[in-house]
């Protein structure tokens, strides 16, 4: 496969990805905003443009946070270049440039949401429309991941898509969780009243994670245990440590087929190594910040040692 | 829907009775619901959006993606008369492969004095690096698009050959695949011509042209200028179709004195280039010093037999309209024979009598410039008004030597769907041509090209112009 083409495909998914963790934060959001008071309401959205990190994009264009402008501008804003519309745009990009490289039917899942989403995006979204319009963008992440599962060969373009999701959501999910983190450190679970268990069921809904998460604890909600569902628990498809194990067996798959391993491999097994040794105590002993970030920086130099080794660029 | 007398009715004799070919179609149009009809009009183009099948419109931000319009009558034509027409194509497209080898060795059609130098001179197409090389296998025009009207039940005429880069075999493609899945019933009524295993005829023939270091199993790359170019879907789709990679000039260098592409695992030479991108962008060093497009020293690999390119460089030469007027004496010269399919009436404007009628007679005539292509850079003389006739006259007197002129056709027609029915527009076809050492092989069907405005004779879909399935009927 062409190295460009390997590109392509890793960036189709990463992008698509990215369009949807966003749209899973919008949807936290949006159920925030319907439980909330207008000034609380006002502290959720700007929380919202935050994580998706798009507050200093936002705050150059509009000087107060309400949701129809918060929203406007997360979906379809074309001055937002994290906008989710911006965002698709280059999804359907990159498979075009793959074209040769995806199945049919995981093209046309592109190009069909891709005209959905266009028209929804074409008018700013009313009141009415915007939880049916985050579902349609999260509804196209999934059928392309089923075409992709249905119909793509597996050869190196199916473990170049995957590495690029899994990079894309352990990203996502460690700036999440880095920009609640004060909200999920023990200490504060002493405070335990004047904590609101609304904001952790934000944290938890921006991954979709909320019913999984009360599944396996009987509706038992703190901080640690938050954490640790979110960091470390294999079973939950939205954890950093899922995340990884998927990338893991992609790389591998990526060296059995090159018959040689390259820097992304050794990466990733220090990085293994590294997360499977921790609990959570010793997380938030060495600093649950400190670990997001160390985290975040060994994820973005798997990412470019992949783009090296296979000669995404040059 | 009764035939017009004044032009050739493709489906309906003048007499409005129902031309053979089309007998099978028409019972079974008859028979149809108009309302149901229509619907599934509409959902053709649903089905063209839904699987990407667009052009890209240069200089436009919005909307950048179009749909040809696709019209769902097909257009049929009779064993008989494809016979007549694969004979005549056969014909003239070995007589062209021959035309460029001569100019390119000893242009013994000029010292013949069949084919004034001067021509030669002018071309822009004109490659001076190919003079004295023979690319593998002796073939120039791997693949040739040759447009053809007609105005009568046997009078069919070439327009114009296309040996450069032939674009629209995508659409002859996914045109039956729509068809086929909108009108199944159909094609188990008529007895149709298959088109669909285009993509790998191409693939045999380009292989048959690979140079002889490739291996047993010769690597195709199809090469395309990227995904912003208007005709990016075509090279995409047979890129896939041929199960071939589709490079870029980025993704290709000149590795070990072979062509290279950038794989995953490293450079892997490649052994046959059916590329997309015009000559000057094929290699910087040879063409473009301030290019950054193309492949810097591939033109040295090539002429130290590396590699093929398809079509080889230099083929433009036919495509420009002066040696077009010259293509009977080319068809004799080169084969012998007289030429079964004739050209259309060619003026000159570079010769003084024919300059002087031309100018003369402007307003009936169709003026084209000799490197013009896409329907740009044209007069229609009958359907254009007494200043742009005007204005076109004082850009033929300043550059007499850049124009040629027709006569405006009376074109065929077929029966398109419109609302109100079916109704009587102007078509013309692009059969596709594969040339390789042993054989010339040509797909039955082509692409028809239809002018959806009442009355329009320009087919070109860059000016309205819509397309049809195009059926070859078996014997």
């Amino acid at each position: 496969m062409l190295g460009r083409t390997a590109n392509g495909l890793f960036w189709m998914f990463r992008y698509l990805e990215r369009a949807e963790n966003t749209s899973r934060l919008l949807d936290a959001g949006l159920r925030m905003s319907l439980t909330r008071d207008l000034v609380t309401a006002e502290e959720e959205w700007r929380s919202v443009i935050s994580t998706a990190g798009q507050r200093e994009a936002y705050e150059a264009k509009h000087s107060s946070y309400t949701g129809m402008q918060a929203w406007d501008f997360i979906l379809r804003d074309k001055d937002n270049a994290a906008s989710i519309i911006c965002m698709f745009k280059l999804v359907r990009q990159n498979a075009r440039l793959a074209r040769n490289a995806i199945s049919g039917e995981l093209w046309e899942a592109i190009n069909e949401n891709w005209l959905i989403i266009e028209e929804q995006l074409a008018k700013p979204v009313g009141e009415n429309k915007v939880i049916e319009t985050v579902a349609t963008i999260r509804r196209a992440g999934t059928m392309a991941r089923g075409a992709l599962n249905g119909s793509m060969l597996r050869d190196e373009g199916y473990n170049f898509s995957l590495a690029g999701m899994f990079i894309e959501r352990a990203d996502a999910i460690a700036r999440i969780l880095d920009i609640k983190y004060y909200l999920l450190l023990p200490s504060l679970s002493y405070v335990g009243s004047s904590l609101d268990t609304g904001q952790w069921d934000t944290v938890l809904r921006s991954v979709s994670g909320d019913r999984a998460y009360r599944w396996l604890n009987a509706g038992h909600i703190d901080a640690r245990n938050i954490c640790e569902f979110l960091i470390l628990d294999n079973r939950f498809p939205r954890s950093l440590a899922f995340c990884h194990s998927q990338l893991r067996e992609n790389l591998a798959a990526l060296a059995r087929l090159h018959g040689t391993e390259g820097r992304s491999n050794a990466l990733m097994r220090d990085a293994d190594t590294r997360l499977s040794e921790m609990n959570i105590d010793q997380i938030f002993e060495q600093g649950l910040h400190e670990f997001l970030i160390d985290f975040t920086a060994t994820n973005a130099a798997i990412g470019e040692a992949i783009a090296a080794d296979y000669r995404f660029l040059s | 829907m009764s035939g017009d007398a004044e032009f050739f009715n493709e489906m309906r004799g003048a007499d409005g009775t129902v031309r053979p070919a089309y007998s099978d179609y028409c019972k079974w149009f008859d028979n149809q619901d108009q309302k149901l009809l229509r619907r599934k009009h509409g959902e053709a183009e649903t089905n063209f959006r839904k699987t990407g099948i667009t052009f890209n419109v240069y200089g436009e931000d919005e909307a950048e993606e179009r749909l040809i319009p696709f019209d769902m009558v097909p257009r049929i034509i009779d064993a008989g008369e494809w016979r007549r027409l694969t004979r005549g194509i056969e014909q003239r497209v070995s007589a062209l492969n021959a035309f460029m080898h001569d100019l390119y060795h000893r242009q013994e059609i000029v010292r013949a004095g069949r084919l004034p130098e001067r021509l030669l001179r002018h071309n822009e197409a004109w490659l001076p690096n190919m003079v004295g090389f023979t690319p593998p296998g002796g073939v120039y025009t791997h693949i040739v698009g040759i447009d053809l009207v007609r105005t009568g039940p046997d009078e069919f005429f070439v327009l114009e050959d296309n040996a450069r880069t032939p674009s629209g075999v995508s659409y002859m493609l996914e045109n039956r695949e729509t068809m086929m899945q909108m009108f199944p019933e159909l094609f188990l009524r008529c007895p149709v011509e298959q088109v669909s295993d285009y993509p790998r005829r191409l693939a045999k023939s380009l292989v048959a042209c690979a140079p002889d270091c490739a291996g047993d199993r010769p690597v195709v790359a199809v090469m395309t200028p990227g995904i912003f170019n208007s005709a990016y879907f075509e090279h995409a789709f047979l890129a896939d179709q041929m199960g071939a990679e589709l490079v870029e000039g980025s993704d290709l260098r000149v590795v070990d004195g072979r062509v290279a592409m950038r794989t995953t695992s490293g450079y892997k030479a490649v052994d046959v280039i059916y590329r997309r991108v015009d000559d000057e962008f094929l290699d910087p060093l040879t063409f473009n010093r301030d290019s950054v497009l193309g492949v810097p020293g591939i033109m040295d690999v090539y002429r130290s037999g590396g590699v093929t390119i398809a079509n080889a460089p230099g083929t433009g030469v036919c495509d420009d309209k002066a040696i077009y007027s010259f293509m009977p004496e080319i068809v004799e010269f080169y084969t012998g024979e007289k030429p079964l399919l004739s050209n259309v009436e060619t003026w000159r404007c570079a010769d003084e009598d024919s300059l002087k009628y031309v100018l003369d007679n402007l307003a009936e005539l169709v003026v084209k410039e000799v490197h013009g292509s896409g329907g740009y850079g044209m007069l229609v003389g009958p359907a254009s008004t007494k200043k742009e006739i005007e204005e076109f006259r004082h850009k033929i007197v300043e550059d007499p030597d850049n124009y040629i002129a027709q006569p405006t056709l009376s074109l065929s027609t077929c029966p398109v769907f419109t609302k109100k029915g079916l109704a009587p527009r102007h078509v013309d076809l692009r059969p596709f041509v594969l040339v390789s050492p042993d054989k010339i092989d040509i797909t039955p069907g082509g692409l028809t090209r239809v002018a959806l405005k009442e009355g329009s004779l320009v087919v070109n879909s860059s000016q309205g112009g819509g397309t049809k399935d195009t059926w070859v009927l078996k014997d």
